[in-house]
């Protein structure tokens, strides 16, 4: 990882073409623990699904887009913004959390 | 049977208070995070590691702080000690029938340095503020990290601690007085030492804690129940009958290495019959063991 | 008549008995050699260049001989030939320093592996070959034939008699070797039996086959390698236990296997009596069992699922649920687990249906390998266990299943009927540090040229892993007809790694179809589904609880 700066690296997705999630109380799953993360789902203004995550894992940035890509395919949701804390959580984690996050939604997808 | 020591914070949460009464201050979606961790390039977490609020236990009202143990050991820094000292400052306003803290702490957040000291300092003040105003705190002990450091200190300044046998309450971590001290003094791989020397069923027989209970969320629940009656006035007398009490067992443990094992020898020395058994004992068995 | 002579060895041998007994003096009593002149009889009885088989086994290790040696006079003592299964201990190394060894053939040295290869690359040692167990144990009776064997025993008698109990492993293979080809056996014990006021519980190598006994004066070291604290298994790891079980135990009806040790497959262990039950499958599956004593299995054992376990040695801790358990373990009169590692790698080449192992990488072939760059640390079982065999006649359901699978629509010699055994990797996509188990070329093949091998150390080849089970699904290679069927296989179940992201996704999905490849949601899985309540113990003291208290853990494990 040579050209990555020192510090947290922070990540922002943004997906358009979901479908609005309506409104729903904010959602938090898991906890900020080595190799895991916390997700957080609350509604957002706009038609779009932004994602912001930080992680103390630097340079693993097409992996994170790769994921999130799959998690909009999966679940493509509108007016949401998803929130992460992570600590080197793998991929299989990280869509685990997603999924999670998404069932607890009232009017997500399940 | 759930184990308490299992579930995270929120669960515990969930599963002791009654159904659906929780309401969370301060929730994660306020992202009132720690200023500190970011420089040295730790993630955050939303609620820096702790979830206070208010609820209902057994129809009464009652204030509750559950620590995340996962979440850097619980190490209480300083957004984390100033919710803490916040809900118990509320309660000396509101007044609930009392303060439940779900304690699971390595103590101050070193990452935090002084911030972290202070914050814990002034949760001890603050515990023993709503003590004076007549207000029960109740501490539960179950996590797999235990509770120690500052927070360990913190637990004994509260009413009434529960505790499970998986519990564990000391001030000194094992690797800290190995560190310090060498691995003949104390081998901290030996989980068995490790637990007859800080652990529920020792701190139920030396009279540090209150109650012993299973790994169960529901037994946790239902010895908190049984607590909301049970504040300890914070006396002078109350104070130097404790002084009595530990100045009375620094003698008993012999002046030389007697040789065997200090926690078995104690326990003896409190009237434990079979001292040797007691790591393999169930809980209620232990129970039985403390003369009340 | 020829008139050479045809004796030698058993004249070499009574020359060097007769050394021993003119060095010890009365430090010799029959066959008891006195604890303090261990060095005096070491040094009698080797010669220079000497092939010397000592008992570093998985678990036991004769750490007293293994001290002795050290202390040799390399001007007396130099050039030994080590064979041994483990190299585990410091000692077993420290012989290499100080030259009183230089050659060593071996099959595993985990803890041992990073000293080892910076011997080998300072030419101190020169290996001959990393062998899988049962591998070596052959070929000590072959080409490989020990001249003095230094095994660990718990105790004998005065006639020489050996007990060894619950920790048996490889002494019976090694000692017969030795014995009878004109070689001497030196065991250390823990203790004596008198014979008068105790005797031995159960005799598990004969008097006659070993010349020297010598009492350790600490109790050889046993290290507790199979015990997993349920508290550590994942719910990545649970999902793929779920799948394993549902879309290979299940679909093959596997009722004869071995776990390679993990915990992915301790996960498995924990859900038989759990989620194998909510699928109906006990007595369909998981009957009998080549492995070592896994406390994991215990409350499967209790649940009814388990016939017969045979062991390559025992697990600390578990001796007296063993004995409590005899109806499926093979004790022995005495009531202790008898071990023996050389019958029951036998017993998982030929007489069990599927392996299931981790391994650290994977390349698009399917060929496996645990090496990493800097560190030799050999195979074990696994190259044994996780082979096709190709030897077996007997018939059973999985066998033959898995076999149509791979010959199906195959002609000539290649598509000949037969059966194959289910050989299957099981390994999350990423490990710690995120690194990618899937890799395009393994660390093997740079470990092959900076050692100087032959062979790049795979582990299991991929013309004989049948499965590659990670969180994101199951390949199915029996069912592959072409490299690129394989490499694309592969890739599909590789998730977010390099070797997965470069997936042709059209095939990907075109194997999906067919079945080569499915994922949880194919299996009826929901991977939401995995979580940690499914598993019939949680802690170490839950499987202490399931055992009624006849488990008692060693206290690194106990949190109570």
């Amino acid at each position: 990882m040579s050209d990555v700066p020192a510090g947290l690296e922070t990540l922002d997705f943004s997906f358009s073409g979901g479908r609005p999630a309506g409104t729903f109380a904010p959602v938090l799953v898991g906890v900020v623990g080595s190799g895991n993360l916390e997700v957080m789902l609350e509604p957002a203004v706009g038609r779009d699904c932004i994602v912001r995550v930080e992680t103390s894992a630097r340079g693993f940035g097409s992996i994170w887009r790769a994921v999130m890509n799959d998690f909009h395919g999966r679940h493509p949701l509108a007016g949401v913004r998803v929130s992460i804390n992570d600590m080197g959580a793998t991929p299989a984690v990280v869509s685990l959390r997603l999924d999670q996050a998404v069932a607890e939604i009232k009017g997500g997808r399940t | 049977m759930i184990s308490y020591a299992e579930c995270s914070a929120r669960e515990r949460l969930a599963q002791l208070l009654d159904a659906d009464s929780f309401k969370e201050w301060v929730p994660p979606v306020e992202r009132v995070t720690s200023p500190h961790l970011t420089q040295l390039s730790v993630p955050c977490a939303f609620d820096d590691g702790v979830v206070i609020g208010r609820a209902t236990l057994a129809d009464r009202t009652v204030f509750v702080a559950a620590q995340e143990g996962a979440f850097m050991g619980g190490g209480v820094g300083e957004v984390h000690g100033a919710k803490l000292v916040g809900l118990l400052r509320r309660a000396q306003r509101d007044r609930p029938a009392a303060v439940l803290l779900l304690a699971e702490s390595g103590g101050v957040r070193l990452h935090e340095a002084n911030a972290g000291l202070i914050a814990v300092s002034e949760v001890m003040r603050a515990v023993l503020d709503v003590r004076s105003a007549g207000i029960p705190v109740i501490v539960l002990i179950g996590g797999s990290n235990g509770c120690f450091g500052g927070m360990g200190i913190v637990a004994r300044c509260a009413d009434h601690i529960v505790m499970s046998d998986v519990g564990r309450l000391a001030m000194s971590g094992p690797e800290v007085i190995e560190a310090s001290h060498g691995v003949e003094e104390f081998d901290s791989r030996d989980r068995a030492l490790v637990w007859r020397t800080t652990g529920g069923k020792h701190r139920w027989l030396t009279g540090d804690c209150d109650a012993l209970v299973e790994d169960d969320v529901a037994a946790f629940r239902e010895a908190a129940i049984a607590a909301l009656d049970k504040a300890q006035p914070l006396t002078l007398d109350a104070l130097e009958k404790e002084h009595d009490l530990l100045a009375q067992r620094l003698h008993i443990p012999p002046a030389e290495d007697a040789g065997g094992d200090d926690a078995t020898f104690l326990w003896r020395a409190l009237g434990v019959a079979d001292a040797q058994a007691v790591p393999d004992l169930a809980v209620d068995a232990i129970r039985a063991l403390r003369n009340q | 008549m020829n008139p050479m002579s045809w004796n030698l060895k058993a004249a070499d041998r009574a020359a060097r008995l007769v050394r021993a007994a003119e060095a010890l003096g009365s430090r010799l009593t029959g066959k008891r050699v006195g604890t303090d002149a261990v060095g005096k009889l070491l040094e009698a009885v080797l010669s220079p260049g000497d092939r010397v088989c000592l008992e570093g086994n998985n678990q036991k290790q004769a750490d007293f001989l293994a001290q002795a040696l050290v202390t040799l006079d390399p001007q007396r003592v130099h050039g030994l030939h080590m064979v041994q299964s483990v190299l585990a201990l410091p000692e077993h190394l420290d012989i290499f320093e100080n030259g009183v060894a230089a050659r060593l053939d071996l099959s595993f040295s985990g803890p041992q592996g990073a000293r080892l290869a910076k011997l080998v690359s300072g030419g101190r040692i020169e290996i001959g070959a990393i062998h899988t167990y049962l591998e070596l144990f052959s070929r000590y009776f072959v080409d490989l034939t020990p001249k003095v064997a230094l095994v660990a025993a718990q105790a004998a008698d005065a006639q020489g008699n050996l007990y060894t109990g619950p920790n048996t492993e490889d002494t019976p293979a090694i000692v017969e070797a030795t014995a009878f080809s004109g070689g001497i056996v030196i065991a250390q014990v823990n203790e004596w039996v008198d014979g008068k006021t105790a005797t031995l519980p159960r005799v598990d190598i004969p008097a006659d086959w070993v010349h020297f006994v010598v009492k350790a004066p600490k109790p050889n070291v046993i290290e507790p390698l199979f015990t997993r604290d349920p508290a550590q298994i994942s719910e990545i790891q649970i999902l793929m236990a779920m799948m394993a079980i549902k879309g290979i135990y299940a679909e093959y009806g596997v009722q004869r296997l071995n776990h390679g040790i993990g915990f992915d497959t301790a996960a498995i262990e924990l859900l038989l009596p759990t989620y194998g039950e909510s699928l109906g499958l006990k007595g369909k599956i998981g009957r009998h069992w080549a492995l070592n004593p896994h406390p994991a299995l215990i409350p499967a054992i209790e649940a009814g699922w388990v016939e017969s376990v045979h062991s390559f040695g025992s697990e600390l801790g578990m001796e007296d649920y063993i004995r409590a358990r005899s109806d499926v373990f093979f004790t022995g009169s005495d009531g202790s687990l008898r071990s023996n590692r050389a019958f029951c790698q036998a017993a998982g080449h030929y007489a069990c249906d599927m392996f299931i192992g981790s391994t650290l990488q994977i390349d698009l072939d399917g060929n496996s390998s645990t090496a990493t760059l800097d560190r030799i640390a050999g195979f074990g079982g696994a190259p044994n266990m996780g082979a096709d065999a190709r030897g077996r006649r007997h018939a059973s359901p999985a066998w033959l299943k898995a076999g149509r699978e791979a010959r199906a629509g195959r002609g000539g010699a290649a598509g000949t009927p037969r059966g194959q055994k289910l050989v299957v990797q099981m390994v999350e996509t990423f490990r710690e540090h995120m690194q990618p188990a899937f890799v395009e070329r393994l660390d093997a093949w740079t470990l092959q040229e900076r050692a100087g091998m032959e062979l790049p150390p795979i582990m299991i080849y991929g013309e004989d892993v049948s499965h590659i089970l990670t969180e994101e699904g199951v390949a199915n290679l029996l069912l592959c007809r072409s490299d690129a069927e394989r490499e694309q296989a592969i890739r599909g179940v590789a998730g977010y790694t390099a070797v997965g992201l470069a997936r042709d996704r059209r095939m990907v999905e075109n194997l999906r179809d067919r079945g080569v490849i499915r994922r949880p949601e194919d299996l009826g899985i929901d991977p939401r589904q995995a979580t940690r309540n499914l598993l019939a113990a949680r802690s170490m003291r839950d499987l202490v609880r399931a055992s009624g208290g006849l488990y008692q853990p060693p206290k690194r494990f106990r949190n109570w």
